[in-house]
């Protein structure tokens, strides 16, 4: 079994060099003594989330395992366990599964051959519900653990979909993981997908989304990472019809020796597709950021428009960010931009809001505030844009923890010495 | 005592120097008008008591209200009863005004040891102060001065005004760029918050402002330093001559 370790090691040696690798501490994400958990060790569903007024279909995982059965709703929609779809619906699985990608990625060939379990969601044609569905992943061991699990999701033609996707660590045990998710969006389909990270600073997350979307499709994805030892985000999406619609957006709020590094590759395959990205990012103390962000448009792909930017506020010398936003273009009739800044807080804004009274120290969270509501004003689940709202208002306040206020909830109170992240505005 | 007591102020911005030794008193009841070329230092002036650091003091002092206050941080000054009404005021994308006024209006009164407001008392308040400016739009989702037209963040720099009840108003050219509907609100508004207890100084470059919020002194700021004081004929007779005439009895 711990072969799988040493081939995730064996993989890290070989990718350490690669562009796109380079920039992830996998020292640091990797640490000796992990295992893979036993199957004993998915606990039933004790974890809640009381996000209020979020009417969602709830679906858990523990440590790399799926608790709930597969389950058929009256729609047809089919979700649960990846594991238990693969037996009872083969060709559906086979048909999608590890076919998203456009190039060979060793740490997805990895997940795809010895993934424990994940979420299988399945939304058939022309099927669109109020309820939004809600995927946890939690590790919550002794051990330290190494965990694969996978997610497929299929959006039929003309349905939609909304997903929240959060990974949270539970105690304080170091863990690292291999996570993939993989999002089929048919014609005309509509789909959300909020990625939302709140993990403890022992934390390693490598996660990958996949997502395609066919001709018409419209498409939200969100990756937000409130905290984490160090995560990273391998986000692929490729537009494979023409008249689709991208919105790709990221906040990372990180301090302490953290990092947050977001790989974004969008792919303008066909004609008449929008991309829109926008990254945006705070790091404190000696925490590390990386955005490289990828937008690749065919020869054939005529019409294309894509925005691509990256903004950041270090509020330290020794934090730091690299930001490499990158447009690989090979047809002229095309409406492309990219961008990238990182700074301070404005002076003009700082005074202004100073002569009215407020002090020095509210005024710089105001404006931290504010810089992140950009992003989180294009979350279109209000009650998801008010949470988060006010999870990022925590964090900036210093009162946000990995357990109490994660976007779950749950209802295990944390132990003593809990973690509690602080961006410190005073800093700037 | 005088309200604000301003003696040989030199001001720089950089090594280039601005203010060349202004002395101004001015008293509670009072208005007064500061005219000028264009880069003379009226706007300097302004910014320096309301504690901008984008300027240095030399030599001199600012007296308000018996205190020194050039040490004093630009916050703390503003809660002391200054404001400054901004020639430009500034954008700020993500701060609702709603929030940014009732966290200055609480900050305010947690410095003189007041209670905050409630949410409904709050409300209440801004929607009384709203009135003062014949102010219409929903503030609640709007971000401060975020693609607001010159008049409506004119007037919604005297709806702050308002809303924060201030001792002494410095209103940095608070006609710039105001049709004569809007200028007229926004005059209407600055009369309506005047009264004994406290001072207003209006920067301006036109008599126009003039004929609405009525100065009891008029000084003229010319090459850092206060040249000409006067009644509010002074106003008149500027807007008639031209600077000229003061350059000519300068000697210059």
């Amino acid at each position: 079994m711990n072969d799988i370790i040493q081939q995730f090691r064996d993989i890290r040696m070989a990718t350490r060099k690669d562009e796109v690798w380079r920039n992830v501490d996998f020292g640091a994400m990797m640490p000796e003594g992990l295992s893979l958990p036993d199957a004993d060790e998915a606990h039933e569903g004790h974890y809640y989330c009381n996000m209020p007024d979020l009417d969602a279909v709830r679906l858990t995982l523990v440590n790399g395992r799926c608790v709930q059965p597969l389950t058929v709703t009256e729609e047809g929609i089919v979700y649960g366990s990846l594991r238990e779809a693969m037996d009872k619906y083969p060709e559906l699985v086979k048909n999608h599964l590890g076919k998203c990608k456009k190039s060979d990625n060793a740490y997805e060939r990895l997940n795809l051959n010895s993934f424990s379990d994940g979420m299988f969601l399945y939304v058939p044609d022309n099927t669109s519900i109020d309820k939004s569905f809600q995927m946890v992943s939690m590790t919550d061991s002794d051990h330290q653990l190494f965990l694969q699990t996978r997610n497929l999701v299929v959006v039929g033609k003309g349905s939609r979909l909304r997903l929240i996707h959060c990974d949270d660590s539970h105690n304080n045990s170091r863990s690292m993981s291999n996570n993939v998710t993989e999002i089929f969006a048919g014609e005309g389909s509509y789909v959300e997908h909020y990625k939302l990270q709140n993990m403890n600073d022992l934390s390693g997350l490598l996660n990958h989304n996949y997502i395609c979307s066919m001709e018409g499709a419209e498409l939200h994805s969100f990756v937000i990472s409130l905290n984490g030892g160090h995560i990273r985000n391998h986000t692929e999406i490729r537009m494979l019809g023409e008249h689709c619609v991208t919105e790709a957006h990221g906040l990372y709020l990180i301090d302490k020796e953290q990092e947050v590094d977001n790989y974004v590759f969008v792919d303008h395959a066909c004609a008449n597709c929008q991309s829109h990205e926008l990254f945006k990012g705070i790091m404190d103390d000696s925490a590390r950021a990386t955005f490289n962000g990828h937008v690749l448009v065919d020869e054939g792909s005529v019409k294309t428009e894509a925005y691509q930017s990256n903004k950041n506020i270090l509020l330290t010398d020794k934090a730091t960010v690299t930001s490499k936003p990158f447009l690989e273009i090979y047809n002229d009739d095309v409406k492309c931009s990219h961008g990238s800044t990182t700074g301070q807080i404005d002076e003009q804004q700082m005074f202004y809001i100073r002569s009215r009274g407020i002090s020095e120290r509210t005024a710089r969270t105001m404006l931290l505030y504010a810089f992140c509501d950009e992003v989180i004003q294009k979350i279109g689940l209000a009650t998801l844009r008010e949470r988060l709202s006010d999870m990022v208002k925590k964090r900036l306040h210093g009162e946000l923890t990995a357990c109490a206020d994660c976007a779950l909830y749950c209802n295990t109170p944390c132990a003593d010495g809990e973690n509690v992240f602080v961006i410190d505005p005073t800093k700037l | 005592m005088s309200l604000l007591s301003i003696r040989n102020l030199h001001a720089n911005i950089g090594d280039r120097e601005i203010l060349k030794g202004v002395d101004l008193e001015i008293n509670k009841g009072e208005v007064h008008a500061i005219m000028g070329p264009n880069g003379n230092g009226k706007s300097t002036l302004a910014g320096i008591v309301a504690g901008n650091p984008k300027y240095t003091v030399t030599q001199g002092e600012v007296i308000y209200n018996g205190k020194n206050i050039l040490d004093l941080p630009v916050d703390v000054r503003a809660s002391e009863g200054i404001f400054l009404g901004f020639q430009y005021p500034v954008e700020i994308p993500g701060v609702t005004i709603t929030n940014f006024m009732r966290t200055a209006v609480n900050e305010q009164r947690k410095y003189r040891g007041l209670d905050p407001l409630s949410g409904g008392e709050f409300l209440k308040l801004m929607e009384e102060k709203k009135k003062v400016v014949e102010m219409t739009t929903n503030l609640a989702n709007r971000s401060v001065n975020e693609g607001f037209s010159g008049g409506e963040k004119k007037k919604n720099e005297i709806f702050q005004m308002a809303m924060l009840n201030p001792t002494l108003a410095i209103l940095d050219e608070t006609d710039s760029g105001l049709d004569i509907d809007a200028l007229r609100i926004v005059a209407n508004g600055v009369n309506q918050l005047r009264s004994a207890d406290n001072a207003t100084v209006v920067i301006t470059h036109y008599q126009r402002l003039l004929d609405y919020i009525v100065p009891d002194f008029v000084h003229v700021l010319y090459e850092g330093r206060i040249v000409k004081t006067g009644p509010k004929e002074l106003a008149l007779e500027l807007e008639e001559k031209g600077y000229d005439w003061i350059k000519k009895e300068l000697g210059q």
